[in-house]
């Protein structure tokens, strides 16, 4: 017997259903008795769903295995409003004509939009059935028009057709709610899947070529490794695919049974483990991955992405940087005391101030202006600069290299400021001279005693 | 290249070859720049290669393991190249531009290169997108060019769905032709290419067309192959800084670095400057200039280059002699038929001069009176500076190998390093190469003999058939090297006095034979491997003096060595504020006229306006009053025109004074040197430091 029960739908479907989105019984139920209803529809579904669990897969499919007419339209891809409206009506004409492709609609305005719907529910003889618009990645409608979200709310009532609209988001409805022509919409939200869901959806779909108890002797081992950092499905299948090659080794080789877990075990951890700090955070690439295992070699010598972090800098590039550096870090009342040769006597209490204890590094880089730039470059540096063109456009370049930004608009000539983006590790990297001498935090750092 | 031929026509009147000259600048670059981009072809080779591997190794896992239970499992991630090419950004261009011409041979048609600055939204990156990509079709098939145009009416509206259906319908275009309607380019490619993006600046890309970008197509990657080459000019931890987790999953980032850009530049003077192909060499100081401001303003190799080709230019423009730049023989040619005026030239030359001092009396007067005997004689010297040419890259070379070799190198490690320093003066008369003999006499040997092998091929692989001997020699050395090894002797003595030392138990006898040893140690004489080392270290010293001597020294150095370095810097490293600076503090300077001339720190009064303004500032602080500033301005002006002493008594100052004062004024805040401030009323608020 399946889960759910409806009365609509033969058994075959539902069970079909449930095999095809396990451990989600609950959701798709409530949603099963919303679809049922064809005369008296609800107006728009509000589905929140976290961590990306292929939730429009689950929607996609109930809406194919029920035989709804429905449209299914990604937000992201269609970034504009006149995208997003024009691809809702093209879909909808290839609902049941037999081209595949709608031939393209112009559609400029939400009132064209409601009127070209109608128009097409009416061509296509849907006016007995419920259609339903699914729109994934809804929190990107908010940044289009101020009509369209309003619009979606109430496309049922505008259109006096039986429409529902679904809209999938990772993010609360309360962040949406727009000011005004509001329709509160019917709120379902889809919670992460346990450890338990994860293992059984996971070791649902087993290799044909090994039995499901030895592949969920493996999924148990992977999430073992991977639950903490991740809980994502799709990219947990990502690398449960990816090794287990390696953890079927002792078994092609004959080393070891297909029961023998322990030992299966032993073979495989430390690779998992390896595999979480490399590929899972892409610092080596999956295909790199998998010729490693090919070759059976050690991941040592190919270097992830972290580790070409050293930048080479031509000479007053690197003086340049320490120097905005300093600028962002240090309050500028400070630059006189450190880059001053005869700055006179500095009383000890007076010199910190109590606000200016907490690290500078909590609070961020400041901005500075480009005159306290080069005075502090000239200070630095040891022989002399010369206030080269090259100089300024050297600034420039760190800009486009993202290691500088320039605070404000970019037009603005007359007294530029910027702020350094770069970290102490990466400063202490190109830093030769002792950085600690003009740095003011650390003067500043919390005595350990 | 009108300009520069206008330019070097009108440099000096005809009797000095202007005309051949240009002809023979013109020529030099070329064979230089041809030289350049083979250069550039080479170093990118083993880079394009892996990319082309990577191309073809992403696309093949698209096409063949569909059926397979992993593929369905394995989330499909777009195959991304990281390139990182460092952070000299202007010679990324050329690298793109190469880089997509290698792939649109052998891998595709379908290559787009985006920028940063023509893509600040989504849609335009995907209009920039298709546009590339309508655009290469019609280059593939010129006959579909009308169809074409007709697709990309249609679609006006980007988006990827239209993109994916677009490839279906080209791919298929493609693969239904009868293979012999199929052009020969089309072949060249595989069976349905991969598109490929290129990402030209990845860090000036914003995070959010970046990651909408990479969502979108991530979603039609079983579409169509798709294929991102990110060009990353910092580090590679960009892509993470850019992209969440969420984004960067999607894609299958693999890195690919490209040569460091000093080795780009040390290949760049090892096959331009230091060789015998080119007959145009640069001093010491340009050399310096042009290095310096690779290393210290911006790692581009392309403005090396621009550089070099400027140092050309300049060089035939403003050296009359310098017709006489090229191949030894055409040069030879050349000679006969200089004229008069150029014979004067040639005597007028400083090295020319000394070397005739160093003449007998006859000889003397020979040189500077008949031009034919001068003639001749300049072909002698010509054909000598090339010899010196030869034999002075070919030593510089193996001294090179030697100094590598040493810790700390005295000399440089770099072998641009070695040859600034042999240019400029004598190198055997500096203290790091005093140091660097030192450390050569304490070589062990079979670093030696490794050394002297090297050095031995080297001056084998030279042209030169005046290094026989010093083969011989070298090859004497190494056997003798060799001897030494087979005739090794123990060393009797030390191991016997190392017996003594065993036995001896008592302090004061163990006391007495180390010093004893101490002693005899001292006094030893050296042994075999210690002369023969003198000796080579002796050889080379002497090869050094002998083929090493500065260029300036080598008489009619000014035909080929280019050394006004100062109008290099001027051109190449331009101080904006410097010169502002002198014009409006020496207007002399600039203006030429001779009223202008005055001594350091008076204001004069016949200069501008707005040079009497700007240097009255100087004087002044942060806040200038302006109200003394035009009392201060009006007293110099007035002094000037010699007005009657009375009229400027009174208070009040003369319109046509004031508004003068008021355009300069005004001009200088145009030139940023004030701004108007709100902190006092009538002020204005200096913005340079320093002056006078």
């Amino acid at each position: 017997m399946p889960n759910f029960e409806h009365p609509e739908y033969p058994e075959a479907t539902l069970l079909h259903l449930e095999s095809m989105v396990p451990c989600r019984e609950s959701q798709v139920s409530s949603l099963l008795s919303i679809f049922g209803e064809v005369a008296r529809s609800i107006l728009c579904i509000w589905v929140d769903y976290r961590c990306s669990t292929k939730m429009f897969v689950l929607t996609n499919r109930l809406k194919t295995n029920l035989n709804l007419p429905h449209v299914f339209v990604n937000c992201v891809e269609c970034f504009t409003s006149r995208l997003l409206l024009e691809e809702i009506l093209t879909q909808l004409q290839s609902l049941s004509s037999e081209k595949k492709h709608g031939s393209h609609v112009p559609c400029d305005t939400f009132n064209d939009f409601v009127r070209l719907f109608k128009q097409e529910i009416i061509t296509q003889d849907l006016q007995n059935q419920t259609v339903y618009i699914v729109l994934d990645k809804a929190e990107q409608l908010r940044e289009m028009e101020a009509n369209v979200l309003p619009g979606f709310l109430r496309l049922q009532e505008m259109t006096d057709r039986n429409v529902t609209v679904i809209f999938l988001s990772e993010i609360v409805w309360e962040l949406f709610r727009p000011n005004t022509g509001c329709l509160e919409p019917f709120t379902l939200y889809f919670s992460d899947y346990s450890i338990g869901n994860l293992q059984k959806i996971l070791s649902h779909y087993h290799p044909p070529e090994y039995s499901a108890d030895f592949y969920a002797a493996y999924i148990n081992i992977l999430l073992g490794v991977f639950y903490t950092v991740c809980r994502d499905l799709k990219e947990l299948r990502h690398l449960a695919a990816l090794n287990f090659t390696k953890y079927c080794e002792p078994v092609v080789r004959g080393e070891a049974n297909e029961r023998d877990t322990r030992r299966l075990w032993k073979n495989i951890e430390s690779h998992l483990k390896k595999a979480m700090q490399t590929v899972y955070l892409r610092e080596i690439s999956s295909s790199q991955w998998e010729r490693i295992q090919k070759d059976d070699g050690e991941p040592g010598h190919l270097k992830g992405l972290s580790a070409h972090a050293h930048v080479e800098l031509p000479y007053y590039s690197k003086f340049l940087l320490i120097a905005a550096y300093l600028a962002s870090y240090n309050p500028a009342r400070t630059d006189k005391r450190f880059f001053l040769k005869h700055h006179g006597k500095i009383k000890k209490t007076n010199f910190l101030k109590k606000h200016e204890k907490t690290s500078n590094h909590l609070l961020g880089p400041k901005p500075f202006p480009l005159d306290r730039l080069l005075a502090i470059l000239y200070s630095i540096v040891d022989n002399k600069v010369a206030p080269t063109a090259n100089i300024f456009s050297q600034i420039t370049s760190l800009v486009t290299l993202q290691l500088l930004t320039l605070v404000g608009h970019d037009d603005q000539l007359d007294g530029p400021k910027y702020k350094c983006t770069v970290s102490l590790d990466f400063i202490r990297a190109i830093a030769r001279f002792r950085l600690k001498k003009v740095y003011y935090d650390t003067y500043n750092t919390p005595k350990i005693t | 290249k009108m300009v520069l031929a206008q330019v070097v026509y009108q440099g000096k009147n005809d009797s000095e070859d202007s005309g051949l000259r240009f002809a023979t600048c013109q020529l030099l670059w070329k064979q230089i720049n041809s030289e350049t981009e083979k250069i550039q072809e080479e170093l990118n080779k083993q880079l394009f290669d892996n990319l082309i591997h990577f191309l073809r190794q992403s696309h093949s896992e698209l096409q063949t393991k569909k059926t397979e239970w992993m593929c369905r499992m394995k989330s499909s991630e777009i195959p991304t190249a990281a390139l990182v090419l460092g952070v000299n950004v202007t010679d990324h261009d050329m690298t793109f531009k190469s880089l997509s011409e290698v792939l649109q041979d052998n891998v595709t048609p379908y290559v787009v290169s985006l920028q940063a600055k023509e893509c600040p939204g989504i849609k335009h990156l995907l209009q920039k997108l298709m546009g590339q990509l309508m655009d290469c079709n019609v280059d593939v098939d010129s006959s579909e060019e009308e169809e074409c145009v007709n697709i990309s009416q249609k679609k006006i509206r980007c988006s990827m769905a239209s993109l994916s259906k677009w490839y279906e319908s080209v791919t298929k275009k493609t693969d239904s032709e009868t293979p012999s309607k199929k052009r020969t380019s089309s072949s060249r490619h595989w069976q349905s290419p991969p598109i490929v993006v290129i990402f030209k600046d990845m860090e000036s890309f914003t995070t959010k067309v970046l990651q909408d970008f990479i969502v979108i197509s991530s979603q039609h990657i079983r579409e169509f192959p798709l294929v991102l080459i990110f060009g990353i000019a910092t580090s590679p931890m960009i892509i993470h800084r850019l992209l969440p987790h969420s984004v960067s999953s999607l894609l299958c980032i693999e890195l690919f670095q490209s040569l460091s850009c000093k080795e780009h530049l040390a290949t760049v003077i090892d096959k331009l400057l230091l060789t015998t192909q080119f007959p145009f060499k640069l001093s010491e100081k340009v050399l310096q200039v042009l290095i310096n401001i690779f290393l210290y303003h911006d790692f581009s190799v392309q403005n090396f280059i621009k550089g070099f080709q400027l140092s050309i230019v300049e060089h035939f423009y403003s050296q009359p002699l310098s017709v006489l730049c090229c191949q030894l023989l055409e040069a030879k040619k050349r000679v006969n038929s200089l004229s008069h005026n150029q014979c004067e030239n040639i005597r007028s030359l400083p090295s020319f001069r000394r070397y005739v001092e160093s003449q007998v009396s006859e000889k003397q007067i020979a040189l500077l009176t008949e031009d034919s005997f001068l003639k001749e004689v300049t072909q002698t010297l010509l054909e000598d500076l090339h010899i010196y040419h030869e034999n002075y890259f070919t030593v510089l070379r193996c001294l090179h190998v030697f100094t590598t070799s040493l810790p700390k190198y005295p000399l440089g490690k770099q072998i641009r390093e070695l040859h600034c320093a042999c240019l400029g003066k004598s190198v055997w008369e500096t203290e790091e190469y005093e140091s660097a003999i030192q450390l050569l006499r304490m070589l062990a040997k079979d670093e030696l003999v490794a050394i002297l092998q090297k050095c031995a091929e080297i001056f084998i692989s030279s042209s030169g058939k005046q290094f026989s001997n010093t083969v011989e020699k070298l090859e004497e050395f190494l056997a003798r090297f060799q001897n030494l090894e087979e005739t090794s002797e123990v060393q009797d003595v030390s191991v016997s006095s190392q017996k003594e030392l065993q036995k001896t138990t008592d302090l004061y006898h163990l006391q007495k034979t180390l010093l004893a040893l101490k002693e005899s140690k001292r006094s030893k004489k050296l042994t075999k491997f210690e002369m023969l080392r003198f000796e080579v270290v002796d050889f080379i010293d002497s090869l050094v003096r002998s083929y090493l001597a500065p260029a300036e020294m080598q008489t009619l150095n000014e035909v080929v060595y280019f050394n006004t370095a100062n109008t290099l810097r001027e051109h190449l490293n331009a101080a904006p504020r410097i010169a502002l600076h002198t014009a409006l503090n020496n207007p002399y300077c600039y203006l030429k006229n001779q009223t202008l001339k005055s001594d350091v720190g008076c204001i004069s009064n016949t200069a501008p306006d707005i040079c009497i303004v700007y240097k009255l500032h100087l004087e002044c602080g942060r806040l200038i009053n302006l109200v003394d500033w035009l009392e201060a301005f009006s007293t110099v002006v007035t002094a000037v025109e010699g007005t009657d002493p009375d009229a400027v008594a009174t208070d009040q100052v003369d319109e046509i004074i004031h508004a003068r004062f008021i355009r300069a004024v005004s001009e200088l805040e145009l030139l940023g040197f004030i701004k108007p401030s709100k902190q006092k009323t009538d002020h204005v608020a200096r913005l340079t430091w320093g002056g006078c």
